[in-house]
């Protein structure tokens, strides 16, 4: 049995990443992208993830999804409204693969006992996430900040535009 | 109640959208939008399975799916940032964000 909350949730998530790949103009695609990731944030609630809920919200439609949008107005023009059309042929395989890939794995997991779990067992608060970053997991959390710093570094050189270059 | 193969059926159905948009677009935008989705696809898959069955790897590790989660996004955060500085670059340079026209580095 599945509540009421869950299948809404289901629909905002699907749908928004369904908006996501086919919205016309992609300014919606960036919110119907914001509205997936929302969602997914509110299936981390409902798994009793409360702490990894607020930093996906945090992190992704707060960073990531506003990131897009501003890059997508920063360098907007009539080209971006314009797709190519897309061959039918590579359509026709794109929704093919999907397919067969949703239904695999749906099979897969209906098949297999884990639809018996209806019961939460772990329900971890954000102490013991926080004594298995800053212990265990330490060196991983020191290399994930070196590569965040790299790729903001990376990141803001390649964007760089030469002032002095434009000014001649 | 919800059981464990509701979510990883919605977890499915996120990475099948995300590989159909890797298999059709063309806009690099496009491109970046399902990655993004797919990787929510996985970040959803691990919380679900490690809520619903029990640990036993050592102390602590209930908390190990939700630990890893929390690194997988802030690595997709960098990974988007990267991404969107090399489309600014891609459209500065071609006027275009098609993926199929950025060949210059082709052999």
């Amino acid at each position: 049995m599945v509540d009421a909350v869950f299948i809404a949730m289901a629909i905002v998530t699907v749908g928004g990443a369904l908006i996501a790949l086919e919205a016309k103009e992609i300014v919606y695609g960036a919110i119907g992208l914001a509205g997936s990731l929302f969602g997914v944030a509110a299936f981390f609630f409902l798994l009793d993830a409360p702490y990894v809920a607020v930093f996906q919200i945090a992190v992704y439609i707060g960073a990531v999804a506003v990131l897009i949008l501003f890059t997508v107005m920063l360098v907007r023009q009539e080209r971006w409204a314009k797709e190519l059309p897309v061959r039918s042929l590579t359509k026709v395989a794109g929704i093919l693969t999907g397919v067969v890939l949703v239904l695999a794995l749906a099979i897969a997991a209906l098949s297999s006992d884990i639809s018996n779990d209806t019961q939460i067992q772990n329900t971890a608060g954000f102490v013991q996430i926080g004594q298995l970053i800053s212990t265990t997991y330490a060196p991983i959390l020191e290399v994930l900040a070196l590569v965040l710093g790299a790729a903001i570094v990376g990141a803001l050189t390649l964007s760089r535009t030469d002032r002095e270059e434009k000014q001649q | 109640m919800n059981s464990l193969s509701d979510f990883v059926i919605v977890s499915a159905m996120l990475f099948g959208i995300g590989v159909y948009g890797l298999v059709t677009k063309r806009n690099a935008l496009r491109l970046l939008f399902a990655v993004e989705i797919m990787i929510n696809a996985a970040n959803l898959n691990f919380v679900a399975f490690d809520q619903y069955l029990p640990s036993s790897v050592g102390p602590g590790s209930n908390a190990l799916g939700q630990t890893f989660v929390l690194f997988s996004i802030a690595l997709a955060a960098a990974e988007a940032a990267v991404i969107l500085a090399i489309v600014v670059v891609a459209y500065r340079l071609h006027q275009d964000v098609d993926v199929s026209d950025l060949n210059s580095m082709e052999g």
